[in-house]
């Protein structure tokens, strides 16, 4: 899932100066999981601003409308008949979901309300952590499911390094080795031999971005066109 | 905030959003027991206080309300475990929205009143009005009107006082 927060209200204030119709787009996917920008929270910044507003004495019109996912077209679709009647659109969406509404409505001024993070998982309520970095080369099985890539600070294949401290790592004391989190794991699984296999340099060549995808199923299909 | 220069007092509205199974009991009860409270207060029953959200707390903000205070069970009490715990955060939560926003955060506050608390309850009422008197009209107030969607014909401050209370003696005027 990723992961964002909501940015400072007044980095949002300050981009949506001089504007007086704004319609908030929340998205209901992702960012509706992290409570960043789902249907709750595009009311709760919808509330916050016109408050704001009214106490500094503005007359704004601040509108919500949450979709199901920003980052398919046909869900923006729906967004259509509503749009002209806004100068602005300010999108709860991660990076993703803006950037596609910004696209499929580019004669509108599209911004973006949240900072994307990470693509991570739920440690507990209302906390998360960052668990994949999209490295395209998926190694989990080598590491008995915890991935070094993400949490060594050196993205060590090898590890651990010498900087290791009781479990903690060199970098900050606070994180994690990952790699003794890799040892206790796969010495729990009885794999610890698979751990003498030294791996090969990571292949960063298939790293480039932006990254691009067909699947296979569609690929016929898009060659044929 | 400075107190309104009409020569009237300034009647706060608080909004009390109650614990069926705690606080709105305790209100009962102060209604049994024939306790004056200030008539400001406006409760809302609630099942329990963890369904309390920062989105209807800010709407009763943005919609006039002086004074928002969200009353729920003991610690530990919760008929339904932790709702109590989970509204002393919302409330937290929504305070620092509140300063966010350039209102002031005292406006809003949570209290525990048990079921057997009937003195508490009009205490606690009494303490959430003076402390609106003292912060002065939500600046907001102005746009309530509007807010309502032109429903409202006359201001709500118009509409005539409420009946006054003497130890279970209504007054009508």
């Amino acid at each position: 899932m990723i992961v964002a927060e909501r940015k400072p209200i007044e980095q949002i204030e300050a981009m949506i100066e001089g504007f007086d119709r704004i319609l908030i787009v929340g998205c209901g996917t992702c960012v509706a999981v992290c409570m960043a920008g789902g249907e709750k929270e595009v009311e709760l910044l919808a509330a916050e601003l016109r408050m704001k507003g009214k106490l500094e004495g503005r007359n704004r019109t601040i509108d919500e409308i949450t979709v199901t996912r920003q980052c398919d077209k046909e869900y923006l679709d729906a967004l259509e008949k509503y749009a002209d009647d806004y100068d602005i659109i300010l999108s709860t969406a991660c990076g993703a979901g803006v950037q596609l509404l910004a696209e499929r409505y580019d004669e509108k001024i599209v911004l973006p309300a949240l900072n994307t993070l990470f693509s991570g998982v739920a440690e507990g309520a209302g906390q998360w952590t960052q668990r994949c970095m999209a490295c395209e080369d998926c190694i989990l099985d080598q590491t008995g499911g915890i991935c070094p890539m993400t949490i060594c600070a050196k993205n060590l294949l090898n590890g651990p390094c010498g900087g290791t401290d009781h479990g903690k790592c060199e970098v900050d004391g606070e994180k994690d080795c990952a790699w003794t989190l890799i040892y206790n794991r796969m010495k729990k699984l009885g794999r610890l031999d698979y751990l003498k296999k030294i791996q090969p340099p990571k292949d960063y060549s298939v790293m480039t971005k932006p990254g691009r995808y067909t699947h296979e199923a569609f690929k016929e299909a898009q060659q044929e066109e | 905030m400075t107190q309104n220069d009409t020569t009237e007092p300034f009647e706060p509205k608080v909004v009390a959003y109650c614990c069926t199974y705690c606080a709105y009991t305790a209100g009962d009860l102060a209604g049994s027991m024939r306790l004056e409270y200030a008539p400001n207060v406006r409760v809302v029953q609630i099942l329990c206080t963890g369904k309390i959200d920062a989105v209807l707390l800010l709407r009763a903000f943005e919609d006039g309300a002086d004074a928002v205070y969200v009353a729920g069970c003991a610690i530990g009490d919760c008929h339904f475990l932790e709702g109590n715990l989970r509204a002393i955060q919302t409330v937290a939560h929504t305070k620092k929205l509140l300063a966010e926003i350039g209102l002031e955060p005292q406006r809003l506050e949570f209290f525990q009143i048990p079921a057997s608390a009937g003195p508490l309850f009009a205490q606690r009422a009494n303490e959430m009005t003076e402390r609106a008197q003292k912060l002065g009209p939500n600046p907001l107030r102005k746009t309530m009107k509007q807010n309502a969607g032109r429903k409202l014909d006359k201001a709500p401050d118009q509409h005539p006082p409420l009946p006054q209370a003497k130890h279970g003696q209504l007054y009508c005027r």
